[in-house]
């Protein structure tokens, strides 16, 4: 007979453990959705886990899809670890793409190693002015953070496409829904020649290792985290509840920005309409994964990414659509969620008592 | 002058059909609320509701099965939902955000043999009325049976929340599931059959998108609905007769939108798509800026997560 029992404390391991089992679990989960579909799980679920990264491009790639989700997902930890819903992570990219990229068109004619930090500092605000709508509304008209920040995913995403259609379409582009391609001195300089990863890793990491400190060793991450164990324990304390929500949302939509300049001066090299295959949801599921965590973030990130190229390659090898991988992503947070029961219950197989047979 | 009328009419007509996808999931939405589970699957619901509509209506060739069968997989995925919150005790906000990013995933992968298929003509009711009677034929006439039961529902829903006695226990439960829970009510049991009956609302109201309203399967074909859904339940603060209105209002940007492009105005094509968008957040703050008022409505548990020791 099973028996649940509640946990007198959380223990430590098991808090890094269940992201794992969760990963075996969507492994699992993924093998029965491609029986059903009628192929054979194990080769599927190598097409779409070994195989995308069995040579070096396919771990640059790996790295390439990494970077922005691993940047993304950092920035969310700040607001879910305050208990600030953010889920409009997408929107601030394409808001920090946009005025990036009109840096950069701006920056057309010119040539020198100001151009591209201009243009990554312009992503930067341009995602945390876009993050601080929602923010500013919460505060002070107290709506709704997630159906504000999601509101506006539609809103940047229809900006982006007004820009590339219209104003700013390539001149010499014959109509195509995109803008002229950046000068050299507007993309970011690749690490390695014929792969596409590029100094954004950097950038992430470098964010990382800042985000570490202010959580870990500062009072505005001490204050982000007693919010979010007890708004009334923060509220005792005189913390100032409305500049910290402001600040966790200024926070994570620069990041986001940042992802999105990243990826049009990085990859893309230009702004069109599909700038972001979903990077700021995804890296929702990425936060969670890597528990809020810096360290578990850049891990989780690392394993979201691959979902991505597995999707890709299941693509062009076993003809399932692209978005194979959301539901992979889908799974992995459910069967995370899911497993997060064993964090507070204990659960206890007891042999059968002889008066129960 | 007779024309105009019947024009007027015909667009009133339009903006109730592009209004019901969002009465059905924000009504069944509002129940699920009700009784304290904050469910942002809607969305996800919805576009598996859409997709099981459409390929059940093109295996099958039955539209009865379609519509059926729409409802039962928005409330087979509702029960994922329903599995983690209750019976695992995740966060509402987080799993459903899975349950949306799963939906759109696991729609995509159905539906890409159902790219392209044109759908089948849904049946309309008293269409020689709609053409006989000018202006009011248009508007009380020629639609999907579909329709005329998303425009009761709130009305139902609205009775059946505060004259029966189901619906007491489930603002019960969403008010205070501890004080349910001790007059013997069974707190966890309540909350799954709303968040199944939601489920279900939100696959019907996906069915009507890919079945009646654009019929065919487009993917990412709600293409935000549920989250405007979502959002109408907060303006209407939790009252059923709002939603109803609420959702006409979206019909009609939606549908004004529609025009102002068909006419050619000189206004950017995206600002007009833009529009129920921005609405959206500009109501929202209009109607949270009170939060008494919010408070006084919002059901008290809206969210959080109950356990009962046993």
């Amino acid at each position: 007979m099973i028996k649940v029992e509640k946990r007198s404390d959380v223990s430590r391991s098991i808090y890094f453990l269940t992201p794992v089992l969760a990963i075996f679990l969507t492994l699992f989960g993924g093998g029965i959705i491609f029986f059903i579909l009628g192929f054979n799980p194990i080769e599927a679920l190598k097409f779409f886990f070994i195989t995308p990264i069995s040579d070096l491009y396919g771990l640059s790639e790996l790295l390439v899809k990494a970077t922005p989700l691993c940047l993304i997902a950092i920035g969310l930890s700040f607001c879910f670890k305050s208990n600030n819903w953010n889920i409009g992570a997408e929107g601030q990219l394409i808001f920090g793409g946009i005025v990036g990229g009109g840096v950069a068109l701006l920056f057309y004619n010119h040539d020198g190693f100001y151009v591209l930090p201009i243009i990554i500092l312009s992503g930067a605000i341009g995602g945390m002015l876009f993050a601080m709508i929602p923010a500013i509304l919460k505060t002070y008209f107290n709506t709704n953070e997630i159906l504000v920040s999601l509101m506006l995913v539609y809103v940047a995403k229809l900006l982006l496409d007004y820009l590339v259609v219209g104003p700013w379409s390539n001149p010499e582009g014959f109509n195509f829904p995109e803008t002229r391609q950046f000068s050299e001195s507007a993309r970011m300089p690749i690490l390695f020649d014929g792969l596409r990863i590029h100094a954004g890793i950097f950038i992430t990491l470098i964010t990382v290792f800042l985000s570490w400190l202010i959580l870990y060793k500062t009072y505005l991450g001490f204050q982000i985290k007693v919010s979010g164990l007890s708004l009334k324990t923060a509220k005792y304390a005189g913390f100032k509840g409305k500049t910290m929500i402001i600040i966790v949302f200024m926070i994570s939509g620069a990041c986001a920005g940042l992802a999105g300049v990243g990826e049009i001066t990085g990859p893309i090299g230009q702004l069109h309409r599909n700038i972001s295959p979903d990077y700021g949801f995804t890296a929702i599921i990425v936060a969670f994964l890597g528990r809020l965590n810096p360290i578990g973030i850049i891990f989780a990130s690392l394993i979201v990414a691959l979902t991505y190229l597995g999707a890709e390659t299941a693509q062009i090898f076993l003809q399932v659509p692209k978005y194979t991988g959301q539901v992979f992503q889908g799974m992995i947070l459910f069967f995370l969620l899911g497993s997060d029961y064993l964090l507070f219950f204990k659960i206890k197989f007891l042999g059968l008592k002889k008066n129960e047979l | 002058m007779s024309f105009d009328l019947n024009f007027i009419g015909i667009l009133i007509g339009a903006i109730m059909a592009s209004s019901v996808p969002l009465i059905l999931a924000a009504s069944g939405e509002l129940i699920t609320e009700r009784s304290g589970v904050l469910n942002l699957g809607v969305e996800g619901m919805m576009i598996i509701g859409a997709i099981s509509g459409f390929a059940l209506m093109v295996v099958t060739d039955n539209l009865f099965f379609a519509v059926v069968g729409s409802m039962l997989s928005g409330l087979i995925i509702s029960l994922i939902f329903g599995l983690l919150t209750q019976s695992l005790l995740t966060n509402h906000v987080a799993t459903g955000l899975a349950l949306t990013i799963f939906g759109i995933g696991m729609s995509a992968m159905i539906g890409k043999n159902f790219v392209g298929i044109p759908g089948k003509e849904f049946p309309l009711l008293f269409v020689n009325l709609k053409e006989s009677i000018p202006f009011l034929g248009p508007v009380f006439f020629g639609h999907s049976i579909i329709l005329y039961f998303a425009f009761g529902l709130p009305f139902f829903t609205n009775y059946f929340l505060k004259k029966t006695k189901t619906g007491l226990i489930i603002r019960a439960v969403g008010d205070s599931p501890t004080s349910a829970s001790n007059q013997g009510i069974n707190v966890t049991l309540v909350r799954y059959s709303c968040i199944l009956y939601g489920g279900a609302m939100c696959g019907l109201a996906g069915a009507y998108l890919s079945l009646i309203y654009t019929p065919q399967w487009i993917e990412n074909m709600t293409g935000g609905r549920g989250w405007i859904a979502l959002a109408l339940v907060v303006f209407a603060t939790w009252s059923p007769i709002k939603v109803l209105i609420g959702a006409l209002i979206f019909g009609g940007i939606t549908i004004l939108q529609l025009h102002m492009q068909a006419v050619g105005l000189r206004i950017p094509v995206q600002l007009l798509s833009a529009l129920p968008y921005i609405m959206t957040i500009i109501v929202l703050v209009v109607i949270s800026r009170d939060s008494r008022k919010i408070k006084l409505n919002t059901p008290t548990s809206l969210g959080q997560i109950f356990y009962k020791e046993k």
